[in-house]
């Protein structure tokens, strides 16, 4: 069974196995996050505050998709990576950090110490497909709900189970 | 303290945590098909409930899952023997420190009844969710398996009734997402996932997480210091302290906490401006202060749940003069049973005159008969107390925990000599505001990323 054979972090209640997300400015990706096995998030419009384009790469294939909360498709994203997925790639690297979204995606940028530039570049190289869009209400809706967040009421009646959640020094 | 005794062994501890660590590897691989191995560590959990009042029902529990034939209660039964095993290791545990410290007992106080509870369709939902985890296995764990948590949480969030389980689910759901799919993972955390499979499991049983207020206390608080616990999507603080009873009885040790769930991106000086507006302690603390409390309700376990009308500011504290003058008499309360765990042991203690050195990248401060390892990354990133300013210190006001097969010391607030003057650095300084640069620099970060946040939501929320 291994017994005894545990490392002390697998022995550990409190082993960190996420880094807390790094600070980041959000106005122009408000919204970035690695789930359902794809990189998706929200970007802003440059032009009409209130338009989004919900952006996502999926990992390993990186087939990708781009278009806006009222579902149009993207006019960059036809045949290349768009400007809106350009910069949900840079956004992603700067909150979780280079290496947890190449693991993510499955990049093995050339050059050993991956950065937003390499693994756009290694992924563009691949030659991605358009992928279909019918993600983009969830991505959408899981946007919503991470906003919904800033509406629950604080407490101040214990939450005992945080205590398997200590605050951590490290950062993505 | 008796530092000897922190490092003598503890009976029974090897044996127990072996018996923990064998039912944990069931876990990695899932309950679905059970082999030999994993069929002789069930069968080892309930030998080792074998006698005490769980025995019947872990032994039949026991005989279905192996025979893979479990139902939702035979998880429920197996999750209950874990934590009475863990539960055992925290009492020896406790029982060591209060030697150590030479603390009288914890008062036994009566629990109250649970009050009735909503939600238990929800509490169902969750259940079944994580009875399919235990069949799955950390190994199986896939996408589509994970965001099975999504709408449960999402329907639980709301209500402050179910907050507690709510908060728990979403933090094990966000690690297991970002750790799919199992089958790949390097090395999985088999305690931490075992533990909050087990406490979520156990949380799904009606009048488990009821409201236990048992009285309301009157008298003079003064703050120890401040610790901080986070996850992606929520955060608690929580101020430990000595509380006077108007009435002139014993000193006790008391914490109060306030939470608050958040988006991923609310971080560092984020967290303390959620939490602020809701608990005027965090500024006392912050200035230094006392605070008079007038009839403000305790849990039986020594929460303060905390009411702003029930507090006024009072005469300045000093956190090391309190340790120093109160701390050793002061009694704490007992942990609930059912919430009896090794992380929960955080006993704040007074450390002097210890050297301090650094091994192997980590911290460690050497006492007569004694050397003790300095947790310092449970230092929130957003105050001035750093693993420079520990290291450097001659006293210190810590928590005193136990993870891992060894007790750790997790500082509140330090204090050094500078140019001949003590100098005090505390970890929580910043919970009420600061007018330090960097301090400034991350609360200005903070307040545009909830400003952006929050026109993006009533932009896009309400439509
Ligand atoms: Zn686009």
């Amino acid at each position: 069974m291994g017994v005894g054979a545990l490392s002390v972090w697998e022995q550990s209640s409190t082993a960190r196995v996420t880094a807390p997300a790094r600070p980041r400015k959000l106005a122009k990706v408000p919204f970035v996050e690695l789930a359902d096995g794809r990189l998706q998030g929200v970007v802003s419009s440059g032009s009409d505050i209130g338009r989004v384009y919900v952006s996502s790469v999926a990992a390993r294939t990186y087939a990708f998709s781009c278009s806006t909360n009222n579902n149009r498709p993207c006019g960059g994203a036809r045949g290349m990576f768009c400007k809106h997925i350009q910069a949900l790639v840079g956004e992603a690297v700067l909150q979780y950090g280079a290496e947890r979204v190449a693991r993510y995606l499955a990049v093995d940028p050339p050059d050993g110490e991956p950065d937003a530039q390499s693994l756009t570049a290694a992924m563009t190289a691949t030659r991605p497909v358009k992928g279909d869009s019918a993600a983009a209400a969830q991505v959408f809706s899981r946007f919503l709900r991470h906003l919904a967040y800033l509406e629950l009421v604080p407490v101040t009646f214990p939450l005992p189970e945080m205590q398997w959640f200590p605050s951590t020094r490290a950062v993505a | 303290m008796r530092g000897d005794l922190l490092s003598d062994p503890v009976e029974g501890l090897d044996e127990t945590l072996a018996v923990v660590d064998a039912f944990d590897g069931v876990l990695v691989a899932g309950l679905l098909r059970p082999g030999p191995a994993q069929a002789a560590a069930v069968a080892g959990l309930a030998d080792a409930v074998a006698g005490t009042p769980l025995a019947v029902r872990v032994a039949e529990a026991a005989g279905r899952v192996t025979a893979g034939a479990a139902g939702e209660d035979d998880f429920v039964a197996l999750a209950a023997a874990r934590s009475a095993l863990l539960g055992s290791v925290h009492d020896a545990l406790a029982l060591r420190i209060d030697e150590a410290v030479g603390r009288p007992g914890p008062e036994e106080m009566p629990a109250p009844a649970a009050g009735p509870e909503q939600g238990t369709n929800l509490l169902a939902a969750a259940r079944s969710w994580l009875c399919d985890l235990a069949r799955s296995g950390w190994r199986g764990i896939d996408h589509e398996l994970v965001a099975g948590a999504a709408p449960v949480v999402s329907a639980m969030l709301p209500d402050p009734g179910l907050r507690r389980r709510a908060t728990l689910l979403d933090g094990f759901a966000a690690e297991l997402a970002a750790s799919c799919p199992g089958a790949t993972l390097e090395r999985v955390p088999v305690r931490r996932w075992a533990d909050l499979w087990s406490r979520a499991l156990l949380l799904t049983v009606p009048g488990s997480a009821g409201e236990r207020t048992a009285d309301a206390v009157t008298g003079r608080l003064l703050p120890l210091g401040v610790d901080v616990q986070e996850h992606a999507t929520a955060v608690q603080a929580q101020v430990h302290a000595v509380f006077e009873p108007a009435d002139g009885g014993a000193p006790r040790l008391v914490r109060a906490g306030v939470s608050a769930p958040k988006p991923d991106t609310v971080v560092g000086a984020g967290l303390w401006q959620l939490l602020r507006p809701h608990m005027s302690l965090l500024g006392a603390v912050s200035e230094g202060r006392s605070m008079e409390l007038d009839a403000m309700p305790v849990t039986v376990e020594g929460d303060l749940v905390w009411d702003d009308e029930r507090a006024r500011p009072g005469e300045p504290a000093d956190a090391f003069a309190t340790a120093r003058v109160m701390l050793s008499a002061a009694t704490a309360a007992r942990i609930a049973p059912l919430d009896r765990h090794p992380v929960r042991i955080a006993v704040p203690v007074l450390l002097e005159g210890y050297t301090t050195r650094s091994e192997e990248g980590r911290l460690a401060f050497d006492l007569a008969g004694l050397t003790v390892a300095v947790d310092t990354d449970r230092m929130p990133a957003a105050g001035p107390l750093t693993p420079e300013a520990v290291a450097a210190s001659g006293a210190c006001v810590g928590l005193l925990r136990w993870d891992a097969g060894e007790f750790l010391l997790q500082p509140l607030a330090v204090e050094a000599t500078v140019r001949k003057k003590t100098v005090a650095v505390h970890a929580g300084a910043w919970a009420g505001g600061t007018t330090d640069k960097a301090g400034v620099r991350a609360e200005k970060a903070a307040t545009d990323a909830v400003a952006v946040l929050r026109e993006r939501a009533g932009r896009l929320l309400r439509k």
